[in-house]
């Protein structure tokens, strides 16, 4: 007998105010129920549209499960369409990315396609003329997701029928992109540098917690940035650092610094640490580029861009992005214990060559499945997924700093060691999976598609 | 003066063009595989000297990528990087080597793809299969290696050694030691 399938009453009793149980990492059912409510209703990260920049350009990737492809139609129009014939079901595009040149054509039997998804051709269609083929939705071809938004080059979609429009999913949330895309002297960032991809055994959420939990770089990472504050301890102050150091050791900090960097939490799970400053804030300088922004926006504008330098900001709860350094990380649940992040990492248009070299020093010093830090961070992560696995406490502790007044708050800035952005996302949560539940119950979800006539 | 050797056959040093008391072809597989041995024993101060000051230990992230500097990688270590790893593995609070790796090299015999007399400095290739292991989980990578070599203060160090995994570009778990 199912646990939380069709049992909204359990679901919801899973999370309270301060507490979460432990069954939200690692119940089976929760994850199915995840990818059917939380991940189809929320605003899914798709790809950035410097990935498709020509006509036929496209990537594969998986939202919510299921297979789909970002695509670039002849007439300029990005598209999402869902990765399956119209015909049996097989996946049209099978590469990660490419160029489809003016149509799909499957594999399997020919069926072909325009960009955009509609049906361009079936082999001796004759064949169909005395059936009801005109009336299925194969005639129709490939389902397109029909909620899409790109901000500013970064292209989201969203699943089902009915659920929160992209604005007001986001809110002010979407000033940490902003941020990043005005780092660029011409104003546009270019994904650029490759793909790092890790796979995580453990539970989407443990990492996507992790981001604004700012109580365990000092523990965690002790033995990576704790080791280069050491090989470093003995140079001149003037000693130029280099920039495994120089990014490395902020991670070190001590609790006074997280607590002073603040925490942004906002509706539907956003949130962003690195309020007043970050460790991202210290970065030597590159002359060549700030002369290249103050020619841009001029000097108070340009300075203000720059001292911006938030940590990082979850886009809840699919993307996390770091402006300051132009890298994000893409969560794409597998299962209950099993996830992959992909990091991604942007040339800002404008920006002389060392300022690229940065950020993919910093991607790959975080995030490469060969990184100190990563190591220390997936340890802690399979650690509880093995962890809960235990009875003797049926929850989760998210007490620190808890003040019943954040309930509800469309907006809320506080000292940056609180678990309140943590709160926030199970509230979150609730609030898509309870929706969703409840359309299930009625009879109304539908997963959004547009077929093409 | 460069010379391309494209297969396994013996080369002698005088082949090589090498002036003699330079390594030859059997000098150079040995330290091939003293170098995989030195990980596999973990005898990490004996590995981290085999590296020249300059030397970079590199695993790419695309095929035939062309360098560690305009594209990421999955690895790209100087020796700065080499040594904090290497401390790392040995501080009590390196908590994802708590219980630690183990792994292993299975080396296919090493080519000389090419030599450079006037830099002193050769480049071989060998295919590998590399396992770790840390608890229950097992994992196999395999792919080739090439080190640059260079004979300097009469032995051989490593200007490079490039890892190109054949699924350089698959979503990996943690690879904690060094294939």
């Amino acid at each position: 007998m199912a646990t939380y399938l069709d049992k909204p009453a359990a679901v919801a009793a899973l999370i309270r105010d301060d507490e979460v149980h432990r069954d939200v990492y690692t119940h089976p059912e929760i994850f199915t129920l995840e990818m059917r409510h939380l991940w189809s209703r929320a605003w899914i990260y798709i790809g950035h549209e410097s990935q498709v920049a020509q006509p036929g350009d496209y990537v594969t990737v998986d939202l919510a499960g299921q297979p789909v492809i970002l695509i670039r139609h002849a007439d300029g129009a990005v598209h999402v369409l869902h990765n399956r014939c119209a015909h049996k079901g097989a996946k049209l595009l099978t590469q990660t990315c490419g160029n489809t040149g003016r149509f799909m054509r499957c594999p399997y039997h020919a069926w072909s396609y325009r960009t955009d998804g509609s049906l361009l051709g079936i082999p001796l269609k004759a064949s169909y003329e005395h059936t009801r083929f005109g009336e299925c939705d194969a005639a129709k071809g490939m389902a397109r997701v029909a909620h899409v938004e790109s901000y500013r080059g970064f292209v989201f979609a969203r699943l089902s029928a009915d659920g929160p429009g992209f604005r007001e999913f986001f809110g002010d949330s979407l000033s940490s992109i902003d941020n990043m895309v005005d780092r660029a002297p011409e104003g546009e960032l270019v994904m650029a540098g490759g793909a790092l991809r890790y796979l995580h055994n453990c539970n989407w959420k443990m990492f996507i917690e992790n981001l604004n939990d700012t109580m365990h770089p000092m523990v965690a990472h002790e033995s990576s940035a704790g080791t280069a504050k050491q090989l470093w301890k003995d140079k001149p102050a003037d000693e130029p650092k280099p920039m495994a150091i120089e990014q490395f050791v902020p991670f070190a900090s001590d609790y006074k610094f997280f607590d002073d960097m603040g925490v942004r939490v906002f509706a539907n799970g956003h949130s962003y640490t690195g309020v007043n400053f970050s460790i991202h804030s210290k970065y030597s300088a590159v002359p060549e580029y700030e002369a290249a922004l103050v020619a841009r926006h001029g000097e108070e504008r340009a300075h203000a861009i720059l001292r911006e330098a938030r940590h990082n900001t979850v886009y809840y709860p699919s993307l996390t992005i770091k402006g300051a350094i132009q890298a994000i990380r893409v969560v794409r649940p597998l299962g209950p214990d099993r996830t992959i992040i992909e990091s991604y990492t942007f040339r800002l248009k404008g920006a002389p060559p060392p300022l690229h070299q940065r950020t993919m020093t910093y991607s790959r010093l975080i995030n490469s499945p060969m990184s100190v830090v990563g190591h220390d961070d997936l340890h802690a992560y399979r650690s509880m997924q093995e962890g809960l696995a235990s009875t003797g406490n049926e929850w989760v502790s998210l007490h620190r700093d808890f003040d019943p007044a954040e309930i509800g708050a469309a907006e809320r800035t506080v000292r940056g060691t609180s678990e309140i952005s943590m709160r926030n996302q199970f509230r979150a949560w609730s609030q898509l999976m309870a929706e969703g539940m409840r359309a299930d119950a009625a009879g109304t979800q539908r997963q959004s598609r547009e077929l093409q006539l | 003066m460069n010379a391309t050797v494209s297969n396994a056959q013996p080369v002698s040093s005088a082949a090589l063009g090498s002036p003699a008391g330079w390594p030859g072809e059997r000098e150079l597989f040995a330290a091939v595989y003293r170098e995989a041995r030195l990980i596999d024993e973990k005898r990490w101060a004996e590995w981290y000297d085999l590296y020249a000051d300059e030397g970079v230990y590199w695993v790419p992230l695309t095929p035939g990528q062309p360098d560690g500097i305009d594209h990421t990688s999955i690895a790209y270590e100087d020796k700065l990087l080499l040594k904090l790893r290497i401390e790392r593995l040995g501080s009590p609070r390196a908590y994802s080597q708590q219980p630690p790796s183990r792994c292993t090299h299975v080396l296919q015999q090493p080519e000389i793809e090419s030599c450079d007399v006037q830099a002193g400095t050769w480049v071989t290739r060998s295919a590998f299969v590399y396992v770790e292991a840390r608890a229950e989980d097992q994992f196999m990578l395999a792919g080739a290696v090439r080190h640059t070599w260079v004979w300097r203060d009469g032995r051989l160090q490593i200007l490079c050694k490039r890892v190109d995994l054949i699924n350089c570009d698959a979503a990996l778990p943690s690879i904690q030691l060094f294939p």
